[in-house]
């Protein structure tokens, strides 16, 4: 079947089928099951009531336990046995092999790299960008563009960048925009920057700052708008400077904000894999966690060792959930 | 703001340069890619993409015709050849350098710029050769002179600017090119939609469930929403993979809509319940005591009042399953290739066709084009969203 086809039966099923269990399930609980008539009508309706809340809420429940509750649980189990013996309980072996793979701490010791360097460089560059735009008066069209590579693959922005980075040999011009400055500025011959280890990683994280400082600026820029006003004049008429004014009255006062544009992109980073597997697939020691599980899981087929490593990613991820399930449930009450 | 009490600030300029600078930095890389799409194979390779704005200058060295065919008799012992320096054979050498124009020319390759177009050289002996700027040459002398080879020219002749829609023609509308893009763009479309209208609607009844219902452990949900908003969905690649082969779903459309779905609800129902409960209170009882019934305040009064909230989530997801690359690998595209979607291929063509810029920047751009145009046109709503999306 052509699968443009299937693709608008499967909208029109699912679409249908959505709105046809909502719709009878409704009907059926109201008409049939507890009929809002009868000697017992009173109760009937508050025994409706209490129902119908999880005929709203039972596909999105379903669909969030079995694709993302049940995988955490799984992969736990997964981590903890050996497929090759057939699934048994092997322990914390897998853990322990990988825990002696260089491999693995490089794309460890990577991670941490990343994990310090494109937050705070994309909430950096985000929070400058902010500031200065907000004072302009073409500063709409300025955010629009810095904020356009939000809307570009991960993938995409890999070509980009591979462009920018390409290197030719010494006798021919260079097509690459950082070969060619480099050369211009003295330099001897052209460099393939994406193999000069340690390096290279932060020609890969560039890709994710430049991706993620729209989102940083962004969200930045509403919160300096926020800002009360009488706070910044009061400063001005004491005699603040305009460098004064930014770091003594308005970072301050958008602590909080930075604070969430920080996790937001932490978590990004921690997941980050695209970048990694299209430019270098983790070669010339630029690995990361998300691609060497991804290395372990579909080439080696060791889903062992593939779980334990994204047992890792979880883990890491954990204090952000934690601190984000507090905060929401603070803001409830 | 800062300009109040009089105060104009003295540091206009240098924002005004700052931000220029900032944004020619960040505009500079898609710049690179777009321009490249448009060069065809031979420029791409000999100069760089910034180049292309600019007429390109060349070196290049040609030679007269034949004398011994060519040459016109003028009598009391001279000859003559004429005829156009870019014309080999009778056919003009490429397209570009019909347009090429020579500033500098020289007959000697120490000297390459000896004479200006439209000068006469004087080769010694009366023999005289001239060079207009469109490549006409004369070149005349007596009988030994206007004899033997073609009289060699080297010349600098400058291109004007050209761009060629072949690269997109060759990888969007080319049959017999099997690297082409036709099929992974209509792949590609064929998971997105389904995967951005399904997740919404199941979303939106159960983010009005968590707003406006009553029931308990209520908070509790919304707390594990928040929670699977971070948790990381490689760690749902391998069991999910089990479970779709264990229940006849295999790799396929199927699976990775409902990937898709699973992945996206956590956004969508924070995004919607946040954006619900702001809605008034008023207009819900009323409609309750006027005897609607759920159903109906759903539909006829939250759905058409959460359409921003819908429209972001939907920009959102919609951006997030056209460009992703990871779930798609695992949960679609099989060994036969046949569902393959762009983000794939081109990191495919980056592997085999690594050098050809040409092809990698059409194929590329060809997948970023759609996004791109979805988020100048929508970035209100993806504003939007990303303001209520980040967990305050």
């Amino acid at each position: 079947m052509n699968p443009a086809l299937q693709g608008l039966i499967t909208i029109i099923v699912g679409v249908g089928g959505c709105v046809a269990y909502f719709y009878f399930s409704n009907q059926f609980l109201d008409k049939v099951l507890f009929p809002a008539r009868g000697p017992h009508a009173g109760r009937n309706i508050n025994r409706a009531n209490a129902i119908r809340p999880w005929l709203f809420l039972f596909p999105a429940v379903f669909a969030l336990g079995l694709y993302l509750a049940y995988p955490v649980f799984e992969t736990l189990r997964l981590s903890l046995t050996d497929r090759s013996a057939g699934g048994a309980f092997v322990g914390l072996d897998n853990y322990a092999q990988m825990f002696g793979e260089d491999k693995f701490w490089e794309a460890v010791v990577n991670n941490l790299m990343w994990l310090l360097i494109v937050p705070a460089a994309a909430t950096a560059f985000g929070l400058l960008a902010a500031q200065l735009t907000d004072r302009i008066k073409w500063g709409n069209i300025a955010k629009s563009l810095i904020f356009m590579p939000m809307a570009i693959s991960f993938v995409g922005a890999a070509v980009i960048f591979k462009l920018i980075y390409d290197a030719r040999p010494e006798d021919v011009a260079q097509i690459g925009v950082l070969n060619a400055v480099y050369l211009q500025l003295g330099g001897e011959s052209p460099i393939t920057w994406l193999t000069v280890p340690f390096w290279n990683n932060f020609f890969l994280m560039i890709v994710l700052i430049w991706i993620q400082t729209g989102f940083a600026m962004v969200i930045l820029s509403a919160a300096l708008r926020g800002i009360p006003e009488e706070t910044v004049e009061a400063a001005i008429v004491d005699g603040a400077n305009p460098f004064q004014i930014f770091f003594k009255i308005k970072i301050p006062q958008i602590a909080g904000t930075i604070v969430v544009v920080w996790t937001t992109i932490t978590i990004v980073v921690l997941k980050v894999f695209d970048i990694v597997f299209a430019m270098t697939n983790g070669q010339w020691e630029t690995q990361v966690l998300a691609n060497y599980m991804y290395d372990k899981l579909f080439r080696a087929n060791d889903w062992g060792v593939g779980s334990a490593s994204a047992m890792i990613i979880m883990l890491m991820v954990t204090p952000i959930l934690v601190w984000n399930v507090y905060n929401a449930r603070k803001e409830m009450r | 703001m800062d300009n109040i009490a009089g105060r104009k600030s003295s540091l206009t300029w240098a924002v005004h340069i700052s931000v220029a600078a900032l944004v020619l930095l960040w505009i500079f890389p898609t710049l690179g890619l777009l321009v490249s799409s448009f060069r065809t194979t031979d420029q791409i390779r000999t100069s760089g993409w910034w180049a292309a704005m600019f007429p390109a200058v060349q070196n290049e060295t040609l030679r007269t015709a034949n004398p011994d065919d060519t040459r016109v008799d003028l009598g009391e012992g001279r000859y003559m050849v004429d005829g156009n320096l870019f014309v080999v054979d009778g056919q003009v050498d490429s397209a570009e350098e019909v347009a090429a124009e020579i500033s500098v020319w020289g007959t000697s390759s120490r000297q390459i710029d000896a004479y200006t177009a439209g000068d006469t050289a004087d080769l010694g002996d009366g023999e005289t050769l001239t060079v207009q700027s469109n490549g006409d040459y004369v070149w005349e002398g007596n009988d030994e002179q206007i004899s033997g080879r073609g009289q060699r020219v080297f010349v600098t002749a400058e291109s004007p600017p050209e761009f060629t829609l072949d690269n997109y023609r060759n990888v969007l509308f080319d049959p017999g090119n099997r690297e082409g893009m036709t099929k992974a763009f209509l792949n590609t479309l064929t998971v997105t939609i389904p995967a951005t209208i399904i997740p919404i609607l199941i979303a939106a009844f159960a983010a009005y469930a968590l707003a406006w219902m009553e029931f308990p452990g209520r908070a509790l949900l919304v707390a594990a929403v928040v929670a699977l908003l971070v948790v990381p969905l490689q760690l749902a690649l391998i069991p999910l993979l089990s479970l779709h082969n264990a229940i006849g779903i295999g790799k396929g459309y199927l699976g990775v809509w409902l990937a898709h779905t699973g992945f996206g609800l956590p956004l969508a129902i924070y995004l919607l319940r946040n954006y619900m409960v702001g809605l008034p209170r008023e207009v819900i009882e009323n409609a309750r005591v006027d005897g609607a019934t759920e159903f109906q305040i759903f539909t006829k009064i939250i759905l058409p009042l959460s359409f921003p909230a819908l429209a972001s989530f939907a920009i959102f997801q919609f951006l997030w399953t056209w460009n992703d690359l990871l779930v798609a690998m695992v949960f679609l595209i099989d060994a036969s290739g046949e569902t393959t979607v762009m983000t794939r291929q081109i990191v495919e063509l980056m592997g085999t066709r690594g050098g050809d810029w040409e092809i990698l920047a059409t194929s590329a751009f060809v997948s970023i084009a759609v996004p791109l145009v979805v988020f100048f046109t929508m970035q209100r709503y993806l504003v939007r969203g990303l303001l209520a999306g980040s967990v305050k």
